[in-house]
């Protein structure tokens, strides 16, 4: 009967940890960093050749 | 049928814990279908705000927004116009953090990916513009 409870208190608490691993996972600011200035030479033009591209189809 | 079922569950957990790895260590995923288009949306309202930036009308804002800095150095005629373009970027861009932190399986990101896009912005916005810094607005 004690076995039975401590080894599924066991179980929780392994459950508990590996689901912890899996959800906190460190925001990757390095990466982010890297998107974010990808996504800014597009949207100003930074790069070389990318104001050639023609902007057609105005929204706003 | 019992082994098969915990297999697979234990599998799928495997796979999602390498897809976070892989997420932490590697480049974020921007390139959907979404996050493209607003980029376009963005690309194209740059050529009516780069002038509001360089004249200091509208500045790049700490939370990763821009925002009317200066109304007075706008004809009272084009503010309705400027502010309309200010929602609309802003909207832009507040769904783009969205589909970043979502495309990479992450909502809870977003936060975190707006402080991030918020630096760049500013970090490589051009001599003449107005960032907001901690102390308030200042010219690069």
């Amino acid at each position: 009967m004690r076995h039975t409870l401590r080894l599924s208190l066991l179980a929780a608490m392994l459950a508990v940890s590996t689901a912890c691993v899996t959800i906190n996972i460190y925001f990757p600011a390095a990466a982010a960093e890297k998107a974010a200035d990808r996504i800014i030479d597009e949207v100003w033009q930074l790069r070389e050749g990318a104001a050639a591209q023609p902007a057609n189809g105005e929204r706003q | 049928m019992k082994i098969h079922a915990m297999l697979r569950a234990a599998l799928a957990a495997l796979f999602l814990a390498f897809a976070g790895v892989a997420a932490a260590q590697g480049n974020l995923e921007i390139n959907t279908p979404a996050i493209t288009a607003l980029q376009q949306s963005m690309q194209q309202r740059h050529a009516q705000l780069a002038p509001l930036y360089a004249s200091g009308a509208v500045g790049l804002a700490r939370d990763g927004t821009v925002a009317l800095r200066d109304a007075s150095s706008v004809p009272l005629a084009q503010r309705g116009q400027i502010n309309g373009l200010i929602a609309a970027e802003n909207a832009d861009r507040a769904a783009l953090y969205r589909e970043i932190a979502r495309a990479n399986g992450h909502p809870e990101w977003e936060a975190d990916v707006r402080a991030t896009f918020a630096q760049r912005w500013i970090d490589r916005a051009q001599p003449g513009w107005w960032v907001q810094g901690g102390g308030g607005w200042v010219k690069k």
